[in-house]
């Protein structure tokens, strides 16, 4: 039984452009391996999906959809041949650098939008034996940016005056939140924070709730499908919560779930976030603040 | 064959001269080894062993082994165990870090651990739990097992069910489950999780710790809630302690784990451990419900070290505030409690978050009043005051943590604030558990003044009480306060109606009492216990309490006489009605008095008062009493019994000995203690007349005797009351009650006859043999010197027991017969010399009687000639293959006999000695060594001893060869 596996160098697999992809190639065999050719390819893709609900409204312009490549290399790891037995170890060098003039986008897992990279190992071998291949994926991120952008503050008050879809203001329970977030332009690496302060309810609460939002559009300028996903939830308050006491927010970016925002001809990924307050009898409050994400 | 036996002249002076080691004198225990002597040198017998030294005494170690020291086998019992400890605490610390930093933390601070049973044993119900998780086995699974007959749908249902259970997303909800099962879950759930992280089965673990840890949202039991927490933090804290390790173990980080020590820079981190670590981090920051993401956060807080110095003390701070987020006030409240356990675990000087608890719980009261707390507790049936009492492990381990290590200033500030909010009670409790004593006490008439004004009508008055009360048990306020104090106090506690609530108070308060103020206050508060406890009999649910009292008014208690004089005391006593009870309390005075009575007294209301005690204990005492009951219930009478003297009023001493016999009638110990007692009654008088009796003393000691003789039948032990027959007989001699002595030795005798061949000792059956022979080697050399009676023959007492030997029915596999009639030969060669060996003062002896009159010798020798035969006849009984061993040996024993005390000068006896010794080694049997050194000591023998004797040695010694076995 041979086995092909790709070892990074770096344990987190996160990298930069510019930077140098490096590790070794493992193979596992209790015999000889006879090969013809070992070759490794790193693959970066843009993958764009359409959500059921408006496929029909894009078949017209679907060759849009089609993966968009950001980086292609292949480079030959060994030449035809045989392998010793037991555990042989061949180390690749591969420069992160891209192909023409298409930029790097971080690596990024949507619903809607994918953005992947791979190295992937292929063993060639005779017609006997099954080629084998194997696939590691890494994280590509953007470099640090040197100057910091200034947090944007925003505060925010809930009543039953701020609703916007009821009509009778007047029979919803009166309560009052308030509160700020620190800031919506936010640094990937930094949790989100803010504090919201619950000053009277009359409905006992049941839940307060932080929600991030990925809002993915795919398409072009002549028409596109936007779709808002819930990313993650997190509860800052469970229950009916001490009025007056000031409640902090505090939220850590999910990792490959979110990106910086980006922003091109093809697809845009923008996310949101949501205040939620649910009250014991279900019912449900929530304030939305698009939000700004960036790596600095 | 017959011998006539003879004996050989002794003169006793000069043999003891011949014999006699010259004397040193010594400064050490010779049994001792090196090293401990001199570190004790100025005892002469440093037996007494503190364990202090005890390693030492390991390390010297000497070629002889102290029969003392060889029992502890090498190192003694606390080194060893010191070092046991030690290399467990390296083979725990590999797989669990070390839970505090001891430096930091010394006795004040009690640990959580100390406080776990506590709240276990405080915090429980009878109301049925509920657990929702996918790693147990439930119990409804089981049945769906066995549930075989269903239908075929039904089948396929239960099939598809689990697979579901085998998913490991699926939930499910046991319901009605009591305590013990709840309990027993969670255990399971714990062992689950070891299990996982022994497996590698990191994620899985990483769900239990979630699940449990959403079990402390649930409020549905409220009354289990503390004990919940207790359970449930213990898996959380395996959790974390397991993550560490794991991270320590799978990157190559052992040198640290071998170290044990925790204390590594964030540099020092691999990179691989930190991602992992970062992993684990951003896994529990997706944890989408509130309250198990703080638990697990918290839980594996200490793993912020390894990303980044000081990183934990920024998470508690934001913990602690997160922890806001809990709506329920008793969840934050025990969330924040976790955190400060945590924290001081992890950064012990880190001080913010404590603050930020404490404050935020205070702020969080409010909510107690809120509608939705009260429909909790009106669902669950609880009283408000109840309910407030479950806070009290948390608050008290905040504050705890809070007031570890404050200065005074710290303190006063935290007071001022908790008596600034409204629910100053439940704090003011904590304050006073938690704070040092001595703080309390000194400003213990302030604090009674916020409770009294505190109006604070929910949480309950008498927990207050009962914390102030001790502390100030702890820590004596400054003199001038005490009495005020108790006075303030007291007036509120008594007006307290319901006995639970008062016994509580009573209880904590009645030691400060007792240590603090004299016989007036204790017999005050005595009385108002009786008052308040005797209406519906209400002591009878109270005996603990009552019991614990009694403990801490006898312990601080200088004066017996003064307590006992106490007009409430014997009530109080009389309130234990229930006979176990009143038998435990006596017990504890009998105690009390024991310990602590070192003088001896004769004061009356002493000993009325004790005897009443001693009487309820000895009467208690039944066939169904346990062996260690009546022990310990004798020791304590007897120890009573010693501490009473009447100093030179001997007579009064024997009546009260009379009284207490009367009284004590079944404990044997007792019994033997009140004979011995007064065996030495006799001899002191003795000592004040200087062996001169008076008619008045002779009287008396005649008396004492009469007692004995009296009280010693009465004895169930055999053997006791032979030994005491013997010691009593011995007294009376040498008090020159003759007559008794006779009557008591007879007695005696007339005992032997008695004895069966085996008796049941310590719950086993024994033969008696072993233990016969010995009281006949004591009693016969007693004989030696009792002086026959006129109107009796010659050696009339030595007949009488010769007789009762020959009826005695020996065991046929034993030579004990043929022992003692060496014996009385031994003994009958001493009666031969013109002076014995040793002789009563005041007393004639034989020698003195008969004067070596020839007709006395004349009988002595026919006596012992007929004893001789009898052995000899014994000995070719034993003639048979299976018996020649036990022949060789007693052949040789008569040997030794013949050579110690036969004249050899005789013919007979010279041929008696030697085809003894032939015999003995006829079969080769004999042993060895043995027969080297009895050579050698004849030989010793033939060159010391005069003329005609050593000649007679010498002629022995050439018939004398050792058979060596081949």
């Amino acid at each position: 039984m041979t086995s092909l596996d790709i070892k990074l160098r770096k344990v987190n697999k996160v990298y930069r452009e510019g930077d140098m992809v490096s590790g070794v190639v493992v193979v596992q065999s209790k015999t000889e391996v006879p090969h013809s050719g070992v070759t490794l390819t790193m693959e970066g893709s843009v993958n764009l999906q359409l959500s059921a609900k408006s496929v029909g409204l894009f078949e017209a312009f679907y060759n849009s959809l089609k993966p968009i490549q950001l980086i292609n290399y292949t480079i030959d790891v060994a030449k035809p041949g045989k392998l010793p037995n037991g555990r042989t170890e061949i180390p690749f060098e591969i420069p992160l650098k891209t192909k023409g003039n298409k930029p790097l986008y971080e690596t990024y897992h949507g619903v809607f939008v994918n953005i992947q990279y791979l190295l992937k190992v292929d063993m060639k071998r005779s017609l006997l034996n099954k080629d084998l291949q194997k696939q590691c994926e890494f994280i590509v991120e953007y470099k640090e940016q040197k100057e910091k952008v200034a947090p944007k503050k925003a505060t925010f008050s809930i009543t039953p005056d701020t609703l916007q879809n009821i009509k009778e203001k007047h029979i919803v329970p009166n309560f009052e939140v308030r509160g700020r977030l620190d800031s919506t332009i936010c640094r990937l690496s930094d949790p989100f924070t803010g504090e919201l302060v619950v000053d009277s309810s009359v409905a006992p609460i049941k839940s307060i709730e932080v929600q991030l939002v990925r809002v993915e559009t795919c398409g072009c300028a002549e028409g596109y499908a936007k779709d808002a996903t819930e990313i993650q939830n997190i509860q800052v308050a469970d229950g009916d919560v001490c009025r007056g006491m000031a409640i902090p927010i505090y939220m850590i970016f999910p990792r490959l779930f979110t990106c910086p925002t980006l922003t091109t001809s093809n697809f845009k990924v923008e996310f949101e976030i949501n205040i939620v307050i649910v009250f014991t009898d279900d019912h449900l409050v929530t304030e939305n603040f698009p939000v700004t994400l960036l790596r600095f | 064959i017959f011998f006539l036996r003879k004996s050989r002249e002794r003169s006793y002076g000069a043999e003891r001269r011949l014999v006699a080691a010259p004397r040193t004198e010594t400064a050490s225990h010779p049994l001792k080894s090196v090293t401990v002597t001199v570190i004790k040198s100025g005892t002469k017998f440093p037996l007494s062993r503190s364990s202090s030294f005890g390693s030492q005494m390991s390390e010297g170690s000497s070629g002889f082994v102290d029969p003392l020291t060889s029992a502890m086998e090498g190192a003694d019992p606390l080194s060893m165990f010191a070092a046991e400890e030690q290399t467990k605490k390296t083979s725990r610390s590999a797989s669990k870090p070390p839970k505090e930093s001891a430096e930091y933390f010394d006795d004040t601070f009690e640990p959580w651990s100390s406080k776990k049973m506590a709240i276990l044993g405080k915090y429980t119900t009878s109301e049925k739990l509920s657990i929702a998780t996918s790693f147990l086995s439930g119990p409804d699974k089981e049945k769906g097992a066995k549930a075989q007959t269903a239908t075929v749908s039904d089948k396929v249902k239960h099939r598809l069910e689990q697979l579901d259970d085998f998913e490991e997303g699926s939930v499910q909800e046991m319901l009605n489950l009591s305590q013990q099962d709840y309990v027993h879950r969670i255990e399971e759930l714990n062992s689950a999780l070891v299990l996982a992280w022994e497996q590698d089965q990191r994620v899985k673990a990483l769900k239990i710790a979630i699940q449990c840890a959403k079990l402390l949202a649930d409020v549905s039991v409220i009354q289990f809630y503390p004990s919940k927490f207790v359970l449930i933090t213990d898996i959380l804290d395996t959790f974390g302690g397991w993550l560490i390790y794991n991270l320590l173990v799978i990157h190559f980080f052992f040198s640290f784990v071998l170290r044990a020590s925790y204390d590594f820079t964030p540099e020092q981190v691999p990179e691989s451990a930190k991602e992992t670590c970062r992993n684990w981090f951003f896994k529990i920051a997706s944890i989408r419900e509130l309250i198990p993401r703080l638990y697990v956060e918290a839980a594996i807080l200490k793993c912020y070290n390894f990303l980044t110095q000081g990183e934990h003390s920024r998470a508690l701070g934001r913990l602690a505030l997160m922890s806001r987020g809990c709506g329920d006030p008793l969840v934050a409240a025990y969330v924040r409690c976790y955190l400060c356990r945590v924290g001081v675990t992890v950064t012990p000087d880190f001080k913010d978050h404590l603050m930020i608890c404490f404050d935020d719980f205070i702020q969080s009261y409010q909510q107690v009043m809120s509608d939705n707390v009260q429909n909790t507790l009106a669902v669950q049936k609880l009283e408000l005051g109840q309910y407030l009492q479950l806070y009290m492990p948390a608050v008290n381990w905040i504050l705890q943590c809070s007031a570890h290590k404050a200065s005074n200033e710290t303190l006063t500030q935290i007071v001022e604030r908790c008596k600034e909010q409204k629910n100053r009670a439940l704090l003011m409790n904590a304050v006073m558990s938690v704070f040092k004593p001595e703080f309390i006490s000194l400003r213990a008439i302030e604090f009674n003044q916020i409770i009294r004004d505190s109006g604070d009508t929910i949480f309950p008055l008498h927990v207050l009480y009962r914390s102030l009360g001790s502390c100030v048990a702890l820590s004596e306020p400054p003199n001038e306060h005490r009495l005020p104090l108790l006075n303030d106090v007291w007036k509120v506690v008594t007006k307290l109606k319901n006995p639970n609530e008062y016994i509580m108070c009573a209880e904590t308060w009645s030691e400060f009492i007792a240590k603090n103020f004299g016989k007036r206050e204790v017999n005050t508060i005595l009385g108002d216990i009786i008052k308040h406890m005797t209406p519906d009999r209400a002591y009878e649910d109270h005996y603990p309490q009552l019991i614990s009292i009694l403990n801490k008014v006898m312990a601080h208690c200088k004066d017996f006489s003064q307590l006992f004089a106490l007009e409430k005391f014997l009530p109080f006593i009389d309130m234990f009605q229930k006979e176990s009870i009143k038998v435990d309390a006596c017990k504890m005075i009998a105690e009390c008095y024991v310990r602590s009575q070192n003088e001896l007294t004769n004061d009356p209301i002493i000993i009325n008062s004790l005897f009443f005690i001693c009487k309820t204990m000895h009467d208690s005492v039944n066939s169904l009493t346990l062996e260690d009951e009546i022990r310990a219930i004798s020791l304590l009478i007897c120890g009573f019994i010693r501490s009473i003297s009447f100093g030179q009023d001997k007579e009064q001493q024997l009546s009260f000995y009379v009284e207490s016999r009367a009284a004590f009638t079944n404990i044997d110990t007792v019994l033997i203690h009140l004979i011995q007692s007064v065996n030495k009654l006799a001899m002191d008088t003795r000592q004040i007349v200087h062996g001169n009796h008076s008619r008045k003393t002779a009287a008396f000691v005649r008396a004492c005797a009469a007692y004995c003789f009296i009280t010693i039948p009465s004895l169930h032990s055999l053997f006791g009351r032979l030994h005491l027959y013997l010691i009593s007989g011995r007294v009376a001699l040498v008090n020159q009650c003759l007559s008794q002595g006779d009557a008591f030795f007879k007695a005696a005798i007339a005992l032997l006859a008695e004895v069966p061949k085996s008796l049941e000792i310590d719950g086993k059956h024994r033969p008696t043999d072993p233990l016969l022979s010995d009281f006949m080697s004591n009693f016969i050399s007693t004989l030696l010197i009792v002086p026959d009676s006129p109107e009796q023959g010659v050696m009339y007492l030595l007949r009488g027991l010769l007789n009762v030997v020959y009826e005695i029915n020996w065991d046929r596999n034993s030579d004990t017969k043929a022992r003692v009639f060496l014996m009385v030969l031994a003994m009958l060669s001493a009666s031969v010399q013109d002076t014995f060996i040793y002789t009563v003062d005041k007393v004639d002896s034989n020698d003195t009687l008969y004067g070596s009159d020839p007709k006395y010798l004349d009988d002595l020798k026919k006596l012992s000639s007929t004893l001789v035969t009898e052995i000899l006849k014994h000995l070719q009984t034993l003639d048979h293959p299976d018996t020649h061993r036990r022949q060789s040996v007693l052949a040789h024993e008569f040997f030794c006999c013949v050579i110690a005390h036969a004249d050899l000068t005789s013919e007979s006896m010279l041929n008696l000695a030697a085809k003894l010794w032939k015999l003995s080694q006829k079969h080769g049997l004999g042993d060895n060594k043995l027969s080297v050194r009895t050579l050698n000591s004849v030989k010793r023998k033939s060159s010391t001893v005069k003329a005609p004797q050593s000649g007679a040695y010498k002629q022995l010694l050439s018939q004398m060869q050792i058979q060596s076995r081949t």
